[in-house]
């Protein structure tokens, strides 16, 4: 185990010009080795600019970023050595066609002839490119295009991936595919930091999620731990088939909500601290018919809305 | 398709990295190897139109044409083609490094991928000014066969001093080419069309390219204002190099390519590193 972590920012800051205000006002977080770090925030929050200095593409005016222990400011080439990006909008190199954006990326990271070939193969394999890997990538498709950016990335065996709003504009198969890659990559123990505003992606890929807005990072912590600063978070929630309001008979467990929904149906919320065996046992008493039992935990989206506000940015 | 299934390729064991110093030289010598490769297999019949069509028709027109129709003189050719080598010189090396620089960090953003390959940002930056040179330096020599075939005297290399050709060759393609870094780096992408209006024509007609520079005596202002551009001094030293006419005294031509370098080359690189790393 090592005792450095993957990705240390320390007090992050960067002006992009002398009058313009601060785009990022001292972030500081670390990412382990192997985790799944999420950078979620609405438009403008410092995402980009944070992965910018990561990248060694945006000089930071204040702070330090430290990749594998090493400072990206003072030993960029290195960092690169170790870093990937999966950039928002394509950048594949429209002069050459799929395969050689492959192996001519694999060339820029030093490797022969042979193993770029043989790696080059087995990515188109991978990310469901064989039998394209002649075309011009201009006559790639959006999601083609992504999965051969994220093969392009892989190349050179980095041990950070950063992908940056990676399902912004992808149909829901490219989608899955992206997620399963994701599980894919953990599981070989890549360390990921992704930017998203969607909290659905980030719930479900990340380990732990940091929530930026106005440049500074406002909340850190698991998706489950994020969801518990939504204050009233804990309960039950029931839907049932009852012919009339079905609340009188779950009053004993707690305070009670229900909402009819379609038909005969009803959303029931018992709020405190009740055990799913308490509720199943009710709503049999009741003779309710119990189609859907879940804990309400508060979604990502209430967390974020609930940190973030309303406003438009 | 399963993504369970792991191809035995990728399962290599974390890989041992190249020390810095060997990955930044991989890098440099890759990268030259893509733009070597595009340039073969894409772009040869793109960059040959460009680089050689306008200095063809230059040396038709004026070389030919006019001394047939009486409107020049005869050897009016021989004095011209020095200056249509310098002008495709550093117009090739120009071009090809400011209009692929526009494109790349604005359009298509396939400048990025090479920014993050291992070396420097700025290498990046004279790697494209080599490949820009080399491309200019080719242009050059295909057009002395050419202009064999089209001027009625030929072309008499006799008496060249080819030490003087190979430097004036080599200076001018790297001038051109530091040139359209600046360009490259400085215009923005909304502005190209108008940036070829104002810097190159211009350019094309103050560079000592239609008369040696020595005989604009009595035209002295002009002859002051051609003094600031670079071409001037690729012009008069591609004379001095394989006519040996009256040209800019060589000492002149040498201080002039000199500055041009520097100072075009720093400001190049500053103004690339500058779009490259924010």
């Amino acid at each position: 185990m090592h005792a450095v972590p993957m990705i240390e920012v320390d007090e992050l800051r960067k002006r992009y010009a002398p009058q313009a205000p601060e785009a990022v006002k001292g972030i500081s977080f670390g990412v382990e080795r192997g985790e799944v770090f999420g950078l979620l925030g609405p438009n403008g929050a410092g995402k980009t600019t944070t992965i910018g200095v990561m990248t060694t593409r945006v000089r930071p005016t204040g702070g330090t970023v430290r990749v594998d222990g090493i400072d990206v400011r003072k030993h960029p080439v290195a960092v690169k050595q170790r870093i990937a990006v999966v950039p928002q909008r394509p950048n594949l190199d429209r002069s050459l066609s799929a395969i050689e954006n492959l192996t001519f990326h694999a060339a820029y990271f030093g490797f022969s002839r042979q193993e770029r070939r043989v790696r080059a193969q087995a990515m188109l394999e991978r990310f469901g490119l064989e039998g394209r890997e002649n075309d011009r990538v201009d006559n790639y498709s959006g999601g083609m295009a992504q999965r051969l950016m994220i093969a392009r990335a892989l190349m050179h065996e980095p041990s950070v991936l950063v992908l940056d709003e990676p399902t912004t504009g992808l149909d829901p198969q490219s989608r899955l595919f992206l997620w399963d890659q994701v599980e894919n990559l953990r599981a070989r123990g890549v360390t990921l930091v992704l930017t998203t505003h969607d909290m659905a992606e980030a719930d479900r890929l990340c380990d732990r999620i940091a929530i930026v807005d106005h440049g500074e990072v406002i909340a850190l912590d698991t998706p489950r731990g994020l969801r518990t600063l939504l204050p009233s978070a804990q309960g039950l929630e029931l839907t049932v088939a009852a012919p009339e309001d079905p609340a009188p008979g779950y009053a004993t467990l707690g305070d009670v909500e229900s909402t009819a929904t379609i038909e005969d149906r009803w959303t029931v919320r018992v709020y405190g601290a009740l055990s799913p065996g308490d509720a199943v046992a009710a709503a049999d008493r009741a003779g309710h018919d119990l189609i859907e039992l879940r804990r309400i935990e508060g979604t990502l989206e209430d967390v974020f809305v609930h940190l973030t506000g309303r406003d438009l940015r | 398709m399963s993504t369970t299934e792991k191809p035995a390729e990728l399962e290599v064991p974390a890989r041992d990295l190249l020390p810095v110093r060997t990955a930044q030289v991989r890098a440099f010598v890759a990268l030259c190897q893509r733009d070597v490769w595009v340039s073969v297999r894409r772009d040869l019949v793109s960059f040959l139109a460009q680089a050689l069509l306008q200095p063809l028709f230059y040396l038709f027109i004026f070389g030919r044409v006019l001394p047939e129709i009486g409107a020049a003189q005869g050897a009016y050719g021989t004095l011209l083609l020095p200056g249509i080598l310098a002008l495709t010189l550093v117009l090739t090396a120009l071009q090809n490094t400011s209009l692929p620089l526009v494109i790349e960090f604005s359009f298509s953003k396939e400048i990025e991928d090479r920014l993050l390959a291992p070396l420097p940002a700025w290498a990046v930056g004279i790697q494209k000014v080599v490949i820009a040179a080399v491309r200019g330096v080719i242009a050059a020599i295909l057009i002395i066969p050419l202009a064999a075939l089209i001027l009625p005297g030929g072309v008499d290399l006799g008496g060249a001093d080819w030490l003087g050709f190979v430097l004036v060759v080599a200076g001018g393609a790297t001038v051109g080419a530091a040139m359209g870094l600046v360009l490259g780096t400085s215009v923005p992408p909304n502005r190209i069309s108008v940036m070829f209006a104002i810097v190159l024509t211009p350019l094309l007609f103050t560079g000592a390219t239609f008369y040696p520079w020595s005989s604009l005596h009595s035209l002295q202002w002009f002859q002051i204002v051609t003094l600031f551009n670079p071409l001037t001094y690729v012009s008069e030293g591609m004379r001095a190099a394989i006519v040996g006419g009256p040209h800019l005294a060589t000492h002149w031509i040498v201080v002039g390519l000199a500055v041009s370098t520097v100072l075009f080359g720093w400001w190049g690189t500053r103004g690339f590193t500058r779009r490259a790393v924010d």
